[in-house]
């Protein structure tokens, strides 16, 4: 070595977990299981408009072995802690990365929808949560007797409470904003990016969006409107 | 023309600093923004006041030692030009131009508009180089390279390291800096060897530093002076992870942030 070395403190490198980039890996595949879990569901209610017994037969198909069905949900369930638990340490990272804010700040080359995942996701948490008690759980049914089993009956009943089907609107507006950004955002954080597909990639993660809005939504319009009874 | 200028003035580190509103009455419209500062300050110092601080070096927009915000953008409001590239003529007759350091936990504020970015220094040190025999020039094309390759690498090359990416960000993020030194030693067969070690290196420091992390924004490509593409974040993901599936041993280590002086802060030894 030469004359004079200077030692700079070492530390041991950050592992995959907790760098940042580690955290977003994670944090796209989670989402991406998240948004498969959307699109089947949304395919799977859509059959409402097939009728009740069609409906409920899908209900119970879904049913039809508990084993299998909570493998499935603890998938899932595993997927919304470790997406929002990766949030979170981002979320508190990036706030302590610029503690003194600037006094003015303009957005110059960013979407409404990326700005506001910290928004939609919550709100989004907390719509799912008391969607489960809703439809799932049935220990929040406003306005009619939750029966178990009989899906197609708690759907209208409950979708015909108009606060119930306000607030579903509401929230799966919040959620198609936050996939908006999600859908393409994923590619991005585990290392696609193309010059020519990635422009594609954000208008069909607008058009998906779009749609999946526009399909679930539909549910409760039609309730309302009285064209699904 | 007329500008109002309300600059930043910090004394240092431990300074609270404030906002100060200067009249400049005769600004020449071919001058640039930091020549702009430049008459400023001779007014100032002619008054027996204390100039307003700024880094500069080339003034030809390719140092990358200049930056500030203007009016909550990074560089100003002219795409793909440094401020010292950015004339006066851009704004309007007796505009108010804000004008305020870049903010970041990662880049200590040290005096009015000079902020301490040796983050990037560190970043850099971890693995932004390739190791190569020097001596005699090599003959040309005896790597052969691809135009598209070289059309990316020169791209990402571009970066001056300015810091005008992390200021933009709204998560105070480096991934663009690093990922743009990451993407344009990767994307060359000589810097192909050192790929893993690479990504792993400047990452394992870009995380310790107090960088925020990426969301996928894309403000700091919109503030960039040089245009780097969101693309080379993707590369930095994509090696990164692909150098953690291949990682045999734990070889990447990193340098503590040793800005205590500037930011009063105790590092970890």
């Amino acid at each position: 070595m030469s004359t004079s070395t200077v030692q700079a403190f070492k530390h041991q490198a950050p592992s995959f977990w907790q760098s940042t980039n580690g955290k977003k890996v994670v944090m796209a595949v989670t989402g991406c299981i998240l948004f498969l879990f959307i699109i089947g569901h949304l395919l799977g209610n859509l059959l409402v408009y097939a009728g009740p017994v069609r409906y409920n037969a899908y209900a119970a198909f879904l049913h039809f072995d508990d084993t299998l069905l909570w493998i499935i949900r603890s998938v899932l369930i595993v997927a919304v802690v470790l997406h929002i638990t990766a949030t979170v340490q981002l979320a508190l990272r990036n706030k302590k990365a610029r503690p003194v804010d600037y006094s003015r700040k303009e957005a110059i080359n960013s979407s409404f929808a990326s700005r506001t995942m910290y928004w939609s996701g919550p709100i989004v948490l907390a719509f799912v949560i008391f969607h489960l008690l809703e439809f799932t759980a049935g220990y929040i049914h406003p306005g009619s007797q939750f029966i178990r089993g009989d899906v197609y009956h708690n759907v209208i009943a409950g979708f015909s409470v108009w606060w119930v089907s306000a607030w579903y609107i509401f929230a799966l507006i919040l959620l198609g904003i936050h996939l908006r950004h999600g859908i393409w955002s994923m590619f991005q954080s585990v290392g696609y990016n193309h010059k020519k597909h990635t422009p594609l990639l954000k208008k069909a993660a607008l058009v998906i969006a779009a749609a999946i809005i526009l399909g679930y939504i539909s549910i409760p319009i039609s309730v309302l409107t009285g064209l699904v009874k | 023309m007329k500008l109002t200028l309300k600059i930043w003035r910090q004394k240092g580190p431990s300074d609270k600093g404030k906002f100060i509103t200067y009249q400049l009455n005769d600004v020449n419209p071919e001058m640039s923004m930091l020549e702009c500062l430049d008459v400023l300050n001779e007014s100032l110092i002619e008054r027996g006041e204390e100039p307003v601080a700024f880094e500069h070096d080339c003034r030809e927009g390719i140092c990358g030692s200049c930056g500030f915000m203007i009016n909550g953008v990074a560089h100003g409001p002219l795409p793909a030009t440094t401020v010292c590239q950015l004339t006066m003529r851009h704004f309007k007759d007796g505009q108010q131009l804000v004008i305020e350091p870049w903010r970041a936990a990662a880049f200590p504020l040290l005096k009015d508009l000079v902020v301490d970015r040796r983050a990037f220094d560190r970043i850099i040190e971890a693995g932004g180089f390739v190791s190569v025999s020097t001596g005699n020039a090599p003959d040309g094309n005896t790597i052969p390279v691809g135009k598209e390759i070289a059309d990316r690498a020169m791209d990402a090359a571009a970066c001056i390291g300015c810091g005008a990416c992390v200021a933009a960000c709204p998560n105070a993020s480096a991934a663009l800096f690093t990922g743009a030194k990451i993407s344009h030693l990767g994307l060359l067969p000589q810097g192909k060897p050192e790929q893993d070690r690479r990504a792993l290196g400047m990452v394992a420091q870009m995380n310790t530093e107090p960088f925020g992390s990426c969301t996928n924004i894309g403000e700091c490509t919109g503030v960039c002076p040089k245009e780097i593409p969101l693309e080379v974040i993707a590369h930095m993901n994509r090696d990164f992870w692909q150098a953690s599936w291949k990682e045999r041993e734990d070889l990447v280590q990193t340098i503590a942030p040793v800005t205590s002086w500037s930011n009063k802060t105790k590092t970890k030894s």
